[in-house]
């Protein structure tokens, strides 16, 4: 089973919550496809045990070969490749790796050569807890094959947990499909609710189940609950607006594990989204 | 430097348009502009070419840049010229004047960098 | 022969640090300048400067590969070729799809369309003192959001006018794609960070890819007694890398009272006004500091 945790606007809280889930339930399988800014390891502190470098292909001319007819330029549509009438040379980060310049070439001079895009690591937290994140190059453009590869790790036997990036661009999309829930983070702010109507629409477009967590929760913000009540979505968790837990936060410290009645939120949580998931299969 | 220190105003000249005449107004915008004027400066007689990154879902710039070295400019009258296509012109060997503003005609533009 | 203009990005690196609410404060305390909200994903900055929209255009997306059912035979071979895992069923997923023609050009029937699908809106909008100010909304799940900042850039400085003299931009969170296309054109970056284990470690990707683009920056701390030992490490990685801290602000819980009225924090609290007036005395030094270089 994959729950996977994101939120429109970044900063509601989204990895805390995510890395507190993978805390409390034991055996679950935790993993950052958050790769451009991957926080999850500052929290739940795994000891990584390896480390595997991922790569993107890249075209590589054959120079005293290559008759510049200047097929390969006409058949790629990111104009990563340019003709300086003396060399063609390779944009290689708008290069999206689709492989038609090396299949067109009238010639076959042209092959595939490997770039590291960004690491993947492996470790273990909390003792039982496996704990996989995903971290792109600096510079590097190419988001959605890392998000792929940290997602190769998922356990199907185990309960996998998805820290997505926030927004809800391609990358988000690519980190929550195939999800069998999603856990919407907000917070109570006319930004918190803006972003939280967009990764809606998403979520509802790729037809994943979701449910919300207010974060920051702030009563005299009745928007939120209009929005929430008027759409028929349900609130899942609710945290108040706390100087303790940012603090706690700040340390690197799972708020949780400062403070008990936390603690008993997110197993409540868990619960539920459990139970939703169930009735989710008979319906 | 020494890409700058071979041009001289002989070279022919590049200017990003926003039209097809010489009494057009300059376009600040390289790789998105609509059209690139290259000028004889001995002659000052024009090709117009209308420029197809306009549209370009990406590399707009560098494809801008591989045009005019194509067509045997030397030099590069523009407002503003982004990363990539700076490297694909500094490649190409092409002088580049920029931070000319959307408000001189094109005729004035290449004499003002004749004059200098 | 220059620009006349000065062009400030914000950025933040980690979400939520208070990057939207420091642009609409320096929106709100200057004067001749153009404000652009580049975050496409999440764009808010609307929300505080309550703008009044004047122009509304389409925007393109890429470029997406559609298989015709008439003509085509189920020969299989696009499926096979397409990296991108977008072809099952003689079918391609359009949010799978990246655009690269491969299928379109490779396919002996000719059964494969290829075209631009609308990815959503750009707005052109006046402030309260008259000044433009430019905003996006994709439609859900559409991605190429490094496309549409450099579009909307292109549109806010296409017709600028020669007394602007300050163009901010409300930046991307992340340092992937959006970011590069939000910092192209930049004179000075700020840098928005938080002393949390995720603030400095996010401020520390980011002045990786700014060292990159060779783009002058600086950081404000927002919550910056949240936690002092953090606070001063940041302190300390900043002066290492030569990149100025100008400005501090302590956690308070004003900001998210004034945003949850609505309200623009330098409009309602004045104690802040004056605070975020100081940061903002020193970062025109220190952006004209840059430009006699």
């Amino acid at each position: 089973m994959i729950i996977s945790i994101a939120s429109g606007k970044g900063g509601t809280g989204k990895t805390t919550v995510a890395a507190s889930l993978a805390s409390i339930i034991p055996e679950s399988v935790y993993l950052d496809c958050d790769v451009e800014e991957p926080n999850g390891h500052l929290l739940l502190k795994p000891e990584f045990n390896s480390e595997e470098r991922v790569e993107k292909n890249l075209p590589e001319i054959n120079r005293d070969k290559c008759t510049f007819c200047g097929k390969c330029l006409e058949v790629c549509e990111f104009n990563a490749l340019i003709n300086l009438g003396s060399e063609i040379i390779l944009f290689e980060e708008m290069c999206h790796s689709c492989g038609a310049c090396v299949h067109f070439c009238p010639s076959k001079i042209i092959t595939e050569i490997s770039k590291e895009i960004g690491i993947i690591r492996k470790g273990i937290a909390d003792g039982n807890v496996l704990f996989v994140d995903g971290v792109l190059n600096i510079g590097e453009v190419s988001v959605p094959p890392l998000i792929k590869e940290v997602k190769k790790n998922i356990v199907e036997s185990k309960l996998n947990i998805i820290d997505s990036p926030p927004g809800t661009s391609c990358s988000m999309l690519e980190a929550v499909r195939e999800s069998d829930f999603c856990i919407l983070v907000t917070e109570s702010t006319p930004f918190g609710l803006n972003d939280l109507k967009l990764a809606v629409d998403v979520l509802k477009t790729i037809k994943v189940p979701f449910g919300v967590v207010i974060n920051k929760y702030a009563k005299s913000f009745i928007q939120m609950e209009k929005y929430l009540f008027n759409n028929g979505i349900e609130v899942l968790l609710k945290i108040e607006f706390d100087r303790r837990f940012a603090e706690a936060y700040s340390e690197g410290i799972l708020p949780l594990n400062k403070y008990p009645e936390l603690k008993a939120g997110f197993i409540e949580l868990h619960q539920k989204i459990m139970k939703k998931m169930e009735i989710e299969k008979i319906g | 430097m020494s890409n700058q220190d071979k041009s001289d105003k002989s070279d022919k000249i590049a200017v990003t348009s926003t039209g097809g005449s010489m009494d057009a107004i300059l376009s600040e915008q390289f790789g998105r502009c609509q059209y690139f004027l290259i000028v004889d400066p001995g002659t000052m007689k024009f090709e117009a070419f209308s420029n197809l990154g306009e549209q370009m879902q990406s590399g707009a710039g560098p494809k801008a840049a591989e045009l005019i070295i194509s067509k045997g400019a030397k030099v590069l009258i523009t407002g503003h010229v982004g990363d990539k296509a700076a490297e694909v012109l500094n490649k190409g060997g092409i002088k580049i004047i920029d931070g000319y503003k959307g408000t001189i005609k094109i005729k004035d533009a290449v004499q003002l960098y004749l004059s200098k | 022969m220059g620009k006349d203009y000065k062009q400030i990005v914000i950025l933040s690196g980690k979400g939520g640090t208070g990057k939207t609410t420091f642009s609409g404060a320096f929106a709100s305390l200057i004067n001749k300048k153009i404000v652009i909200d580049c975050d496409v994903d999440a764009a808010n900055l609307h929300l505080i400067l309550k703008p009044k929209i004047i122009n509304r255009y389409d925007f393109s997306g890429g470029k997406k590969a559609l298989i015709d059912n008439f003509n085509c035979q189920q020969c299989g071979l696009c499926e096979s070729i397409c990296r991108f895992d977008a072809i099952h069923n003689y079918e391609i997923d359009q949010l799978s799809c990246e655009g690269c023609g491969f299928c379109v050009r490779i396919c002996p029937y000719n059964a494969i369309k290829f075209g631009s699908s609308q990815s959503g809106h750009l707005f052109e909008c006046v402030l309260e003192d008259e000044s433009k100010f430019y905003y996006a909304k994709l439609f859900p799940g559409e991605g190429n959001s490094g496309k549409l900042v450099s579009e909307i850039k292109r549109k806010a400085l296409e017709n600028i006018s020669g007394e602007i003299k300050w163009v901010i931009v409300d930046g991307p969170p992340g340092i992937g794609c959006p970011v590069n296309a939000s910092i192209a054109g930049a004179d000075y970056v700020v840098i928005v960070t938080e002393p949390t284990v995720s603030g400095i470690h996010d401020l520390k990707r980011l002045l990786q890819l700014l060292n990159t683009f060779k783009i002058k920056a600086g950081v404000i701390i927002n919550k910056n007694d949240l936690n002092k030992s953090i606070s001063d490490q940041i302190y300390e990685y900043a002066e290492i890398h030569n990149i100025p801290v100008i400005g501090t602000i302590p956690y308070n819980t004003d900001f998210v009272k004034a945003l949850i009225n609505g309200a623009n924090i330098v409009e309602s609290n004045n104690k802040v006004r004056e605070e975020i007036s100081d940061i903002l005395i020193g970062l025109e030094q220190e952006v004209n500091k840059t430009i006699n270089y």
